[in-house]
C-alpha cells in the first residue's frame, strides 16, 4: 500500500465509531450488491408474491412456506427481501448524484476559481442564487416538471447539490493557485489547463471527498422525503423512502412493520455514512466553513 | 442607512425577476394542464375554446409578459381547481405554516441554545459528547420518519397528542392560530417538534463553535482578571457574542424551514402552504405553483432584510452604509 494512503487509513481507524461506521456501510453496500442473492424473495417479480400472505407481522409464516421476518406489505411482499432492493435504490441515486455534481460542480469550481475575471464572477453570482433557494424546494420544482424516474430524481438531485461543490472547489484553487509549485508549473511553462487538471486539481481534492462523503446521507434523505411525498422514485423500483411512504396508511391501524422496518434500515444508512464522512472530515481536516 | 436599504431592495426585485423568470420556464414546462382538466370526451374544439381562456395558446413570450405584468398587479391568475384567486387561497395558508415554522425555530433556539453552550463550555464531559452527536442525528434522520415514529408512539400507542390537523383555532385580527387554545396547542407540538429537529442540531453546533471561540479571545481573560463571576461573564460576554452567527444562519435558513414545513405538513395533515402545494403538483395547478413559489421568495426576500438590519445592531463593526470592509 502507498504510505499516504496507510497513514491516511492507520488516522481513519484511530477511532472505533469510526471504524465502526466504516464497516457498516462496507456491510451495507454488499448487501445492495448482492440483494439479488440475499433476498428470500424478488419483491418485483408478481408471480413469487402470494396476495393471501398480505400484511402479516414479522416472524410468520407463510402460505408457500415462506418465512417472512420482517412481515409482509399489502401485496405479501416480504419486507427483508423489498428493504434490500430499496437499499439499492436508494444507495445508487445517492451515490450516482453526489458522484455527478461532484464532477461537474468540481470542474466547474476549478475553472471558476483558476480563471478568475467575469467568469468566475457570473459562475459565482448564480451559485449564490442557487444557494440562497432551499434544496428540497430545487427538488420538488424540478421534480413536478420532470415527473417521476430515477433518472429524474438523479437529475434533480444533481441541480440540487452542485453549487455547493463549485464553492468548495473554488476555495481550494484559490488557496492552491498562490503556492510555491504552482509558480513552478508556470515557470516551466505548462499550459494553463495541463496546470489546472493536473497540479491544482489533485490538491484540491480532498475537501470535495469530504463533502461528497456527507452529501450522499443528506441524498438518500432528500430522495427519501421526496419519494415519501410522492415526487421520487417510481413504484416499480420503491426507495427506502418510497416503502416507508407505502406503509403510511398502515401505521394508524397497529401494522407498525409495513414502514417502521424500511425506516430503521434508511436511518442505520444515513448514520453509518454520516459517520463516516465525519471523521474524514476530522482527518482530511479541510475547512468546509466556505 | 438609506443607501443601504435602497441597494437591498435593488438588489431583491432582481432576485424576484430571476425567479419569476425560472418559475415561470418550470412551470410552463410542467405540461399542458389541459389534458388533465378537461373532460376526456371533450371535442377538440372545446380544447381549443379552455386553452384560450387560460391564455395558454399564446406564445411563450407574450405568456411571459401577460404573466410578469399579472405580477406586479399580486395577480397570478386563478386556481385551476378551486377557481379562486391562486394568491388569495394561498394567504389563507400563510398563517398555518408561518405559526408551524416560527413554533419550530422557537423550539429550535430554546433547546439548541443551552445544550451548544453546555457542549461549548465542557466539552470534554461524556453528556457534552452525548448532545454533539445526538445534534448530527438530529439533522441526518430524515424529518417525515421521525414524525411517522413520534405518530406511533405518542398517537397511536399512548394517545398523548392528536396527530392531524389544526385543532381549535381562535381568530386574531381574523387569522386563526392554533397556539392560543390548549387544544390547538396539543395539536401543534408534534409537528413543530418535528419541523425543529434538524434545527436544534443546527444551533447545537453553530452555539458550540461559537462558545468555543469566543472563550479564547483576550476580552474573556480580561473579564476573568477582572473578578467577574462566571456566570455574568458567559451570560454577557461570551453567549451575546457567540449568538451572532445563529441568528444569521437561522435567518438565512427561514425559507428553508418554510420550504421544509411541506413534509411535516403532509405527514400531519397541517393544513398549511406545503400541504397545498403537494396536492396542486399533483393536480398540475399552474397558478397555485407559482404563488406558493412568490410567497416563499417574497418571505425569504424579506426574512433576509429583517436578518441585516438586526445584524447590525447586534454586532456594531458592520456598518450599513453599504460599503464593503
Amino acid at each position: 500500500m502507498n504510505p499516504r494512503l496507510s497513514r491516511f487509513a492507520k488516522a481513519y481507524f484511530d477511532d472505533k465509531i469510526a471504524l465502526a461506521g466504516f464497516i457498516g456501510v462496507v456491510v451495507l453496500i454488499l448487501l445492495a450488491i448482492f440483494a439479488p442473492l440475499i433476498a428470500p424473495q424478488n419483491p418485483y417479480d408478481l408471480a413469487q408474491l402470494t396476495i393471501v400472505d398480505g400484511r402479516l407481522p414479522p416472524g410468520s409464516e407463510g402460505t408457500t412456506g415462506i418465512y417472512y421476518l420482517l412481515g409482509t406489505d399489502e401485496q405479501g411482499r416480504d419486507m427483508l427481501s423489498a428493504i434490500l432492493y430499496g437499499l439499492r435504490t436508494s444507495l445508487i441515486v445517492g451515490i450516482v448524484s453526489v458522484m455527478l455534481a461532484l464532477v461537474i460542480g468540481g470542474v466547474i469550481g476549478l475553472i471558476s476559481g483558476y480563471v478568475g475575471g467575469w467568469v468566475d464572477a457570473f459562475i459565482m453570482r448564480t451559485v449564490d442564487l442557487q444557494l440562497s433557494i432551499p434544496t428540497i424546494l430545487v427538488a420538488l420544482i424540478l421534480l413536478a416538471t420532470l415527473g417521476k424516474g430515477i433518472d429524474k430524481i438523479i437529475i434533480a438531485l444533481v441541480v440540487a447539490q452542485w453549487a455547493i461543490f463549485v464553492r468548495i472547489a473554488r476555495a481550494a484553487v484559490l488557496v492552491e493557485k498562490e503556492k510555491d509549485y504552482i509558480a513552478a508549473a508556470q515557470c516551466q511553462a505548462l499550459g494553463r489547463w495541463r496546470i489546472l487538471f493536473t497540479q491544482l486539481a489533485p490538491n484540491c481534492v480532498s475537501p470535495l471527498i469530504v463533502m461528497a462523503a456527507i452529501s450522499v446521507a443528506g441524498a438518500i434523505s432528500l430522495e427519501a422525503t421526496l419519494s415519501f411525498l410522492g415526487l421520487g422514485v417510481p413504484i416499480t423500483r420503491p426507495s427506502l423512502g418510497l416503502l416507508i411512504s407505502n406503509g403510511f396508511e398502515y401505521l394508524l391501524s397497529g401494522r407498525y412493520w409495513i414502514s417502521t422496518f424500511p425506516g430503521l434500515a434508511l436511518v442505520v444508512v444515513i448514520v453509518c455514512i454520516n459517520l463516516v464522512g465525519d471523521r474524514l472530515s476530522d482527518v482530511l481536516n479541510p475547512r468546509l466553513d466556505t | 442607512m438609506i443607501g443601504f436599504l435602497s441597494k437591498r431592495l435593488a438588489q431583491s426585485l432582481l432576485v424576484m425577476l430571476i425567479m419569476s423568470a425560472l418559475v415561470f420556464v418550470a412551470v410552463f414546462a410542467i405540461g399542458n394542464p389541459v389534458d388533465v382538466l378537461i373532460d376526456p370526451r371533450a371535442t377538440q374544439a372545446e380544447i381549443n375554446a379552455a386553452m384560450k381562456a387560460l391564455g395558454l395558446d399564446q406564445p411563450f413570450w407574450m405568456q411571459y409578459k401577460t404573466f410578469l405584468a399579472n405580477l406586479v398587479k399580486g395577480d397570478v391568475g386563478n386556481s385551476w381547481v378551486y377557481n379562486e384567486s391562486a394568491l388569495k387561497i394561498m394567504m389563507q395558508r400563510l398563517p398555518a405554516t408561518l405559526e408551524l415554522a416560527i413554533s419550530a425555530l422557537v423550539i429550535a433556539i430554546v433547546v439548541g441554545i443551552p445544550l451548544g453552550a453546555y457542549a461549548g463550555l465542557k466539552p470534554d464531559t461524556p453528556s457534552a459528547r452525548f448532545i454533539m452527536g445526538s445534534s448530527i442525528l438530529s439533522f441526518s434522520v430524515p424529518a417525515f420518519w421521525v414524525g411517522l415514529m413520534l405518530i406511533v408512539i405518542f398517537g397511536v400507542k399512548l394517545h398523548w397528542l392528536p396527530i392531524a390537523g389544526r385543532g381549535e383555532t381562535i381568530s386574531v385580527f381574523g387569522i386563526p392560530f392554533s397556539f392560543l387554545t390548549l387544544d390547538g396547542l396539543s395539536h401543534l407540538i408534534l409537528p413543530a417538534f418535528t419541523l425543529s429537529l434538524s434545527r436544534i442540531g443546527m444551533v447545537i453546533r453553530l452555539v458550540r463553535s461559537g462558545v468555543r471561540e469566543v472563550l479564547g479571545q483576550d476580552y474573556i481573560k480580561f473579564a476573568r482578571a477582572k473578578g467577574l463571576k462566571e456566570s455574568r461573564i458567559v451570560r454577557v460576554h461570551v453567549l451575546k457574542n457567540a449568538l451572532i452567527p445563529v441568528i444569521t444562519v437561522m435567518g438565512a435558513d427561514f425559507a428553508g424551514l418554510l420550504t421544509f414545513a411541506v413534509v411535516t405538513e403532509t405527514v400531519f395533515a397541517w393544513p398549511g402552504m406545503g400541504k397545498l402545494i403537494i396536492d396542486s403538483i399533483a393536480m398540475l395547478d399552474r397558478p397555485m405553483i407559482v404563488a406558493y413559489l412568490m410567497v416563499t421568495v417574497l418571505i425569504f426576500i424579506l426574512v433576509n432584510f429583517i436578518v441585516d438590519v438586526l445584524y447590525a445592531v447586534i454586532d456594531p463593526r458592520i456598518s450599513l452604509t453599504g460599503a464593503k470592509s
